[in-house]
């Protein structure tokens, strides 16, 4: 599913609501979400998920084609962690799996 | 700067700000957008939204785990996974902004 195919859903859903609006609606969760990422902040939605940066310490990296060293920065990289509710809806009927990470 | 936690109240209020409907429909309507997505994904079905990354369910097969603290070796059952994989836009966005704070 692609972002026109979720607010195509969305729409069907809502017959009640323009088709532009509900594109402002999606685009504006994902926009937020985005947003906050990019200030450090963590987005938490229960039963979905976790939206959260995690940082990676500057390394001296190495180039695998030549072997030469190469510094790389800091950088901060988007992780997202799923929710106890949909793991378990992703192994439903396979209740030992979904427990822990 | 101290972090902040985003929720689905943080959504709703800014879907709302945004469209002109009510703060209910508004929460309703996140609520959705969340559903549509998990059970695209309950469904083995990936998401993908451009400018802000894809969702994949992963089959890992079981295997022979150990309980890190006493030992012990415990079987893992078959899983499916959720990963999610930033679009290098919201990579970059989130690295421009904190400048790997």
């Amino acid at each position: 599913m692609i972002k026109s195919e979720l607010v195509a859903k969305i729409a069907a859903q809502n017959p009640h609501l323009y088709q532009r609006d509900v594109e402002r609606i999606v685009s504006t969760i994902f926009e937020e979400i985005s947003a906050a990422l990019a200030r450090g902040d963590r987005v938490e939605l229960r039963g979905f998920g976790a939206f959260s940066v995690k940082k990676r310490a500057a390394r001296i990296g190495r180039n695998p084609r030549t072997g030469e060293a190469v510094r790389v920065a800091e950088k901060a990289v988007p992780f997202f962690k799923t929710g106890k509710e949909l793991r378990e809806r992703l192994n439903a009927g396979n209740p030992n799996a979904g427990n822990g990470e | 700067m101290a972090q902040q936690t985003l929720t689905r109240a943080h959504l709703s209020e800014a879907v709302y700000q945004e469209v002109g409907l009510s703060r209910n429909e508004s929460t309703a309507l996140v609520e959705s957008v969340l559903d549509a997505i998990s059970d695209s994904l309950v469904a083995g079905e990936p998401v993908k939204i451009s400018s802000f990354g894809s969702f994949q369910v992963r089959q890992k097969s079981g295997r022979m785990g150990r309980n890190p603290k006493t030992g012990e070796e415990v079987p893992i059952s078959p899983r499916r996974v959720l990963v999610f994989r930033a679009s290098h836009v919201l990579k970059d966005r989130i690295n421009a902004s904190q400048g790997g704070k």
